[in-house]
């Protein structure tokens, strides 16, 4: 066991990939000589070389397009994506191209890539930088979306999404990429895509959440500590494909269920997951299913984000809202 | 006739002022009134020590992330100061200068940088677009500018500036040859400055120049001595006549060098060597051009010095009010469409009930 942070993690995760398996290469804006701007990649140029990690131009639809090329031709592209926000300019290689492509060749290609990125808000960051673009990928055909919580999780889902055969889209929280460290294994491991975690069990309502809300629904927890409500807390770990078995079976025990995410309200995973919840445990429904998301406005600059940020006080607020509602 | 004898392909270089501020090139010395000159020093050294400033407020916990443009002011300011108010500035990110040169208060260019949309809301006669932090979509948005402008009939020029590292990106191309497809009045201003972040100019593109990427749009390119303000007002100035006369779109590589950090979260010691920093020192550009006047006889040290303690003084009162300045809860909203939806007006309810209970 190693102390490790979500971005050391990361690395070492890579690393021990990058390692056994030739066919890797790692590209992105910065990823090679400085190992990107938040050093996820620092120090694999120098151990497997510029051929096998290196400094592509800024061109987002190059990097994912070069990418799915790269796929096609047999090697293992993990591409990066400097900030989630700038995935723009790139998004028709991974939607029109990356998704699909197994489908439009009834399976003689596809792409084994995975796209990494730090997205989300709270970091006091520019324009651009703050965007959790959730829904833009999990509402793709073809695409997986991933989001490790910790150190231990991002090892592990990492590992995983490299190992996938299909496109995997690796959100990274970059808001707590270096906010703690845990013991985690040195060797490899695996956490399976697509299964959810039951962080702590309970018995009056479920909360689902993902990437940096795992937090600060634990410290929701800690204020609401005298009210006696137990939370059943899922970290969804995989956005997509949902793990529907885990959050139907929490809210047919707890009757309750609140969603929280950055990602905007509308439309946003929260709609899904509820819709879920309606489809497969209505009856058992106490109260109805809530959800906490960003307000569908751009996320305002950092003068004005504390407004816009999902913290723990909110999220304690609507737990008791929920817990209160009489039928 | 200037571009013509500036051929990209041929390597040379449009200079007037060489790195000490002597004049190299009589016949292209431009014929600007003292009073023009002067104005011109005073937007590089504004733009110098409000620079300076943004970066030590960051250092102090009392600014955000900020783009520094140490370096960089005579190929704005040249540029920005060939042009007429109506024309149109559509900046990257890294355009304190240029934007301050075309109307852009220091307390708007400071607001943004503190974190404060308000900062990107210009006065009303001010052409400037706000500020573009991805890359390279600046140049779709000045060919489209300028494609209005000459739907209009009016005789306006669009000016941009991109990065070298953003000539990498497909917008630069698109922009460019629809630009040029339409003989658009639009002139893009490469600001070479050797670093994308951590990747150097040579890995940004394999042609020989920036400049001669103008040929393969048949539009005209030169490449002019970035650090040099007149060489740049000169070229400037020829590129706008071109743009007027409906002679369509010009491609200037501005050579010069990002002296300072990519932003204030880049620290460009581990990527690039203090020798090549140092060697590009001697060929900033406020040196050259304070030699330049006061070899003229219209600027002196002393001149100079008080000048630098006016600006100084101007921009620490500035900062003082955008310290001060706050965003409320409405304003969060109140921009998403021009009226707010039942939606947002819903969010926006529950959000201040939430800041009303918890009494902020």
């Amino acid at each position: 066991m190693t102390l490790m942070n979500i971005l050391e993690a990361i690395n070492k995760t890579i690393d021990q990939q990058m390692e056994k398996d030739e066919s890797i290469v790692v590209f992105g804006e910065d990823t090679g000589f400085v190992g990107g701007v938040f050093r996820a990649t620092a120090g694999l140029q120098k151990k497997y070389g510029v051929e096998r990690v290196f400094d592509m131009p800024i061109a987002e639809a190059a990097i994912i397009g070069s990418g799915i090329g790269m796929a096609v031709a047999g090697l293992k592209p993990i591409a990066e994506i400097q900030f989630s926000g700038f995935i723009l300019p790139g998004y028709n290689q991974v939607v029109a191209h990356a998704a699909r492509l197994r489908n439009r060749s009834r399976g003689k290609y596809h792409v084994p890539m995975v796209i990494r990125m730090p997205y989300g808000g709270g970091v006091k960051a520019l324009e651009h930088h703050s965007e959790s673009l959730d829904v833009l990928f999990g509402h793709i055909p073809g695409l997986k979306l991933v989001v490790p919580s910790t150190p231990y999780d991002a090892k592990g889902l990492l590992a995983s999404a490299i190992q996938d055969p299909d496109p995997v889209i690796f959100m990274e929280p970059k808001r707590i990429y270096r906010a703690f460290k845990q013991e985690v294994p040195e060797e490899e491991y695996y956490i399976p895509l697509g299964k959810a975690k039951v962080v702590n069990p309970g018995t009056d309502i479920t909360v689902v959440a993902w990437g940096p809300f795992i937090r600060e629904v634990q410290k929701a927890m800690k204020l609401l500590e005298n009210d006696h409500i137990s939370v059943e807390l899922i970290d969804l770990r995989t956005i997509s494909p949902i793990d529907e078995e885990t959050i139907v079976e929490s809210v047919k025990k707890t009757g309750r269920l609140l969603v929280v995410h950055e990602a905007y309200k509308s439309f946003g995973p929260g709609a899904e997951i509820i819709s879920l919840i309606n489809e497969k445990a209505f009856v058992y429904l106490q109260a109805p299913p809530a959800r906490l998301a960003g307000a569908d406005i751009t996320v305002p600059l950092p003068r004005g984000e504390h407004y816009f940020m999902i913290t723990d006080k909110k999220i304690a607020r609507e737990i008791k809202k929920i817990m209160k509602f009489i039928p | 006739m200037l571009f013509s004898n500036y051929d990209p392909l041929k390597g040379k270089m449009l200079q007037v002022l060489d790195k000490d501020g002597k004049v190299v090139n009589k016949d292209l010395e431009p014929n600007l009134s003292n009073k023009v000159l002067l104005e011109m020093y005073r937007m590089m050294l504004l733009g110098r020590i409000a620079d300076l400033k943004a970066v030590q407020f960051q250092r102090q916990g009392r600014m955000l992330t900020f783009a520094p443009n140490k370096g960089q002011e005579a190929a704005q300011v040249g540029t920005m100061m060939a042009m007429k108010k109506t024309d149109r500035l559509v900046p990257a990110f890294r355009e304190l200068s240029a934007m301050l040169t075309h109307g852009v208060t220091l307390e708007q260019t400071y607001l943004y940088w503190f974190g404060n949309e308000r900062g990107s809301h210009f006065d009303e006669d001010v052409n400037v677009l706000p500020v573009n932090i991805t890359i390279g979509a600046q140049v779709n948005h000045a060919a489209g500018i300028a494609y209005a402008l000459k739907l209009q009939k009016k005789k306006d020029v669009v000016v941009t500036f991109i990065g070298e590292g953003g000539t990498s990106h497909g917008e630069f191309h698109e922009g460019l040859n629809f630009a040029g497809i339409f003989d658009l009045p639009v002139i893009v201003v490469i600001q070479n400055n050797q670093w994308a972040i951590s990747t150097p100019r040579a890995k940004a593109t394999k042609s020989e120049t920036l400049a001669q990427k103008a040929i393969a749009y048949g539009i005209a390119g030169i490449q002019v001595d970035g650090n040099d303000p007149l060489a740049m007002y000169v070229a400037a100035s020829e590129a706008a006549k071109r743009a007027r006369n409906g002679e369509g779109p010009t491609l200037i590589e501005a050579v010069t060098y990002r002296l300072g950090s990519h932003t204030t979260s880049d620290d460009p010691s581990i990527y690039r060597k203090e020798e090549e920093v140092a060697e590009w020192e001697t060929k900033e550009p406020l040196i050259r051009f304070k030699n330049y006047l006061i070899e003229k006889n219209i600027w002196s040290e002393a001149k100079d010095e008080k000048l630098s303690e006016e600006l100084n003084t101007f921009i620490l009162e500035t900062f003082k009010i955008v310290e001060k300045s706050t965003v409320s809860l409405a304003e969060i909203f109140d921009y998403t469409f021009e009226t707010r939806t039942p939606q947002l007006d819903e969010q926006y309810l529950e959000l201040k009930e939430f800041f009303e209970e918890e009494g902020i």
